[in-house]
């Protein structure tokens, strides 16, 4: 039989705001325990909502970027339970009325491009943390509420992924594309991004779900991936021995790279979701959502594409380039100081980003400005490629210009027509042997007479004119 | 010093240098000494904090620099409203210990004006209750009858303005416990139209019908102490900022022309002699020059189980946060997580507030939400259309606020179900969000107080505060004899 998975993810966001979502503490992550709070967020009795319009914002940019419908009508609604760390005893989310829905996005695996729906994304309030922890011996369980009402989004996907590694190019998109709004830092080890996977196996071809299994406490995008791989071996061989998938939640144990059973829930939670009382609707108008459209910046699908048609780029180039708005910007700023695109995308693939990582690359001491007026010293003949790769590892330590650097060092390719003769002759001169045995038909010589005559201006003749010039001179 | 001091006559009193802050919050602080011993008006009193207070008033006054005409009066606050550094227990045990380390929009907007806090008084725990018997501090007593209920559940504070224990008063209003015990202790209290006062600080009970408002010895006292609290707040998303128009000066008791509605399904039900005293006075008003028109409120009679269902729903979210986490009662016995919540829930919480919880709960659960939460929404719709088709005829309405005058203590307690079909004339002004008040139309043959309701449309305080003004004219004053 021929199992095909049906996986869909759960993604939450954390917004990118100064404050929090319902009141003006801050966000900042790593303070001292409740040093950001408030009787709004600490649920002091008596306290009310109020919508931070900034998160109003990042949520309609973070929809429209994830090509989803904004509602003009939308809600907040109260989710009930209990739990230490939510201080209210309700979240405040959005249930029936979200502020987007029906979206998509685009990804590529193994060359293969998808379309991977969304089927709604919505605002709500974080929860906070609790530390366990031992003092005098007891066991101490402890509640920091710096985290609790800092702006989330939701983003649900359409059971629509087939593989570990569609679910991680889908994760990777989502960032790419919360980054390049300036919606979410997402970060997985901060939590500003976390995940939740449901999952199960039909027979190919089927049109009815199999039995859907839940995954929590998933910490990085590579764990996502291999619990998924690991959870579809898990559901195909329990299938094909005969036994049925039991619909559960499965914690991911990153050190065994198992999924494991969580304990059984003693009843299904009823969250008893109503509107939210104490804020009004969420009413947009459409000026409102073009206005938010107009501002967000050129997306990563679209700027991949123009990479393309504008550039000429090979498209494998274009997706590389564009996958982090700092690297895409970085290269767009090197074209627009003069440097060829596919030279431009050729060393920053192979030289720049083996020195530094696509989200740091504003930090990289070789800017744009810097890596063009080294590619162009290369385009103009003063110096070789192969020079030019030492040049860039003295301007990565030194900071200094390629000019100055090829200048100070005497790295100057020679491409005058008379110096580049008068070394010739002298070699000639000096290695009759060599000319002999060259033109009796040993095409070795001609090499040795090369490498002699760069040896004589230390690498920097101008390879292309030595090898005519010396053509010319042993006719 | 006279025995009651208005608002009004302590703002002159104050204006004239016949009396300092400081002699009027003695002679205050002296008068709950003697009475409230027997009628439990109070929860909170900081006799000393109160003083220093008042002297700081008196300085600002002697230095030519009041912060407005009332400063350094005191007035009372229901103790669901919160108050920083002073405990805010909302008459239940869960809170008996609660300070809080802020102060409600209100309270700011009293402090800015320079008025100071008297004491917080006494409620029906969390306002869940129309007799303040549910405090977990004890019943407050009707000063007209202490054998009777002040009504509920902003009962101390109506009990404390009745017995002159105090100028003014807040109380909040969700289902009728600002008209109610106005009504029970003859004095006039209003519950503003929704979003007129920020509820900023009110510890919420039903937070979509929750507003809070004002109880005077006079309309005038009333009308003023809400035109101190009243205005839009950054803090609450409900709230609104509306033209304050019913000072004073606005109010002439001028009903010439002004169509007075009287909706017959409000007087079913009814004591005769409460129809019949309501019935007399609207010929008074008409005396005035008002056109009396019959209109019909008919959905009033399900705004009982609309309202039940929907304040019990909110209700049950609202007071899920006492968990004995953080803040308020905790038990001790507790030994897991579930036991700290179940036990500290079950021994901090009273009977009414369990038993409206576990209404609420089962109406929002699954599989029960569009039979009972949902269809209590459409019923709140079509009141509201009740109103609006009303408010066409009609620049006001008129009616009895309470089926009874103050009952016994004791006398319905057991009797849930008795209680709440009581709130059935003041409830669908909190469904519909419209201002309403109570505005006392003298005494009933056993001498106790008769309340008339004056309804108006959103944001029509000033009118329903005039046609309010002519009723007490219209009567002689009446007062308890203590």
């Amino acid at each position: 039989m021929v199992f095909e998975p049906v996986i869909g993810l759960e993604v939450h966001v954390q917004l990118n705001t100064v404050t929090k979502i319902f009141c003006s503490c801050a966000t900042r992550f790593g303070s001292p325990s409740n040093t950001q709070t408030c009787p709004v967020c600490l649920g002091l009795p008596g306290v009310l909502p109020v919508l931070n319009e900034e998160v109003l914002r990042k949520g309609v940019s973070a929809g429209l970027a994830l090509n989803a419908t904004i509602a003009n009508y939308s809600k907040f609604d109260r989710k009930n339970y209990f739990y230490p760390d939510l201080p209210k005893a309700y979240q405040i989310s959005q249930y029936d009325k979200p502020i987007c829905t029906n979206g998509s996005i685009e990804i590529t695996v193994e060359g293969k491009t998808r379309q991977i729906g969304i089927t709604r994304l919505h605002l709500e309030e974080d929860a906070g943390k609790l530390i366990h922890d031992e003092r005098n011996r007891e066991r101490v369980s402890m509640v920091d509420l710096n985290r609790a009402g800092v702006p989330l989004v939701e983003i649900v996907s359409e059971p629509d992924l087939r593989s570990g590694d569609e679910a991680y190019e889908y994760l990777q998109k989502i960032k790419t594309v919360m980054k390049y709004i300036d919606a979410s830092d997402v970060n997985m080890e901060e939590g500003s991004l976390r995940c939740d996977v449901n999952i199960s196996v039909r027979q190919k071809g089927a049109q009815e779900f199999g039995q859907k299994v839940e995954i929590k406490n998933l910490n990085s995008f590579k764990a996502v991936r291999a619990s998924i791989n690991y959870e579809i071996e898990r559901q195909i061989a329990s299938i094909e021995s005969g036994e049925r998938i039991r619909q559960e939640t499965r914690l991911w144990d990153d050190g065994k790279n198992v999924t494991y059973s969580m304990r059984e829930k003693e009843f299904a939670h009823d969250y008893r979701y109503f509107p939210e009382p104490d804020l009004p609707p969420i009413v947009l108008t459409d000026e409102y959502i073009q206005g938010i459209r107009a501002s967000l910046p050129e997306l990563p699908d679209d700027r991949k594409r123009r990479f393309v048609t504008q550039y000429g780029l090979p498209e494998y180039d274009a997706r590389v380039l564009t996958s982090e708005k700092g690297l895409a910007d970085y290269f767009e700023s090197a074209i627009g100081a003069g440097s060829d695109p596919k030279r431009a995308s050729n060393w920053i693939m192979s030289e720049v980003l083996a020195v530094t990582d696509a989200d740091h690359i504003h930090e990289c001491a070789v800017d744009p400005a810097r890596l063009a007026g080294l590619l162009r010293l290369i385009e103009e003949g003063t110096i070789s490629g192969k020079i030019a790769k030492t040049v860039f590892q003295e301007m990565l330590t030194t900071g200094r210009d390629a000019a100055a650097i090829v200048e100070e060092k005497g790295l100057m390719q020679i491409s005058d027509r008379g110096a580049i003769e008068a070394v010739i002759d002298s070699v000639i001169a000096a290695n009759q042997k060599s000319v002999e045995d060259y033109k009796g038909g040993k095409e070795k010589a001609l090499k040795f007479l090369i490498g002699q005559i760069m040896k004589e201006t230390r690498g920097a003749a101008n390879p292309a004119m030595v090898q005519d010039l010396l053509l010319q001179k042993l006719k | 010093m006279k025995q009651r001091i208005t608002l009004k006559e302590g703002t002159a009193l104050l204006a004239s240098r016949k009396a300092s802050s400081r002699e009027i919050v003695t002679a205050l602080l002296e008068r709950i000494e003697s009475l409230d011993g027997s009628i439990n008006s109070f929860i909170t009193v900081q006799r000393e904090e109160l003083l220093r207070q008042a002297e700081e008033s008196d300085r600002r006054r002697a230095a030519g620099a009041p912060l407005s005409p009332c400063d350094g009066i005191p007035v009372a606050v229901k103790d669901n409203i919160i108050t920083r550094n002073v405990r805010t227990t909302c008459g239940s045990r869960i809170l008996e210990h609660f300070v809080p380390p802020f102060d409600a929009a209100v309270c700011r907007r009293l402090a800015g004006a320079g008025l100071l806090l008297l004491g917080k008084t006494n409620m029906d725990e969390f306002a869940m209750g129309s007799s303040t018997e549910t405090s977990f501090f004890g019943p407050t007593r009707n000063p007209y009858d202490r054998e009777r209920v002040p009504g509920g559940s902003s009962g101390g504070s109506a009990a404390a303005v009745a017995a002159a224990m105090a100028p003014a008063a807040l109380g909040s209003d969700t289902g009728g416990s600002i008209r109610q015990p106005a009504a029970f202790c003859g004095v006039s209290g209003i519950k503003p139209t929704y979003g007129r006062v920020s509820r900023y600080g009110l510890v919420a009970y039903a937070s979509s019908l929750d507003q809070i408002g004002t109880f005077g010895a006079t309309v005038e006292d009333a009308a003023l102490l809400l035109s101190l609290i009243c205005g839009g707040d950054p803090g609450d998303s409900t709230s609104v900022e509306r033209p304050v128009d019913f000072m004073p000066e606005d109010l002439t008791g001028e009903l010439k022309g002004m169509r007075i509605g009287v909706p017959e399904e409000y007087f079913q039900g009814v004591s005769a002699e409460i129809v019949e005293r309501i019935r007399e006075r609207i010929g008074r008003l008409e005396k005035r020059g008002a056109v009396i028109v019959p209109i019909s409120l008919r959905y009033t009679e399900y705004a009982i189980p609309v309202y039940y269902l929907i304040a019990t729903a909110e209700a049950s979210s609202n007071l899920a946060r006492y968990d004995g986490v953080r803040y308020g009662y905790r038990d001790g016995e507790a030994r897991s997580l579930t036991e700290l919540y179940t036990l500290s829930r079950s021994r901090g919480f009273g009977k009414e507030i369990k038993r409206r919880i576990i209404l609420g709960t089962f109406s929002l659960s699954s599989g029960y939400y569009d039979a009972y939460y949902l269809k209590a929404l459409k019923g709140r719709r079509l009141i509201i259309d009740d109103f609006r088709r009303a408010f066409e005829s009609a620049d006001v309405i008129v009616a009895p606020v309470t089926t009874t005058t103050a009952f016994k203590i004791g006398e319905m307690i057991d009797d849930p179900l008795q209680m709440y079909m009581s709130d059935i004339l003041t409830i669908s002004a909190n469904l519909a969000g419209i201002p309403a008040m109570s505005v006392p139309a003298g005494l009933s043959s056993s001498g106790l107080p008769v309340g008339m309701q004056v309804m108006g449309d959103h944001f029509r305080e000033k009118v329903i505060l005039n046609v309010a003004r002519a009723i007490e004219e219209d009567g002689e004053p009446i007062a308890p004899r203590l």
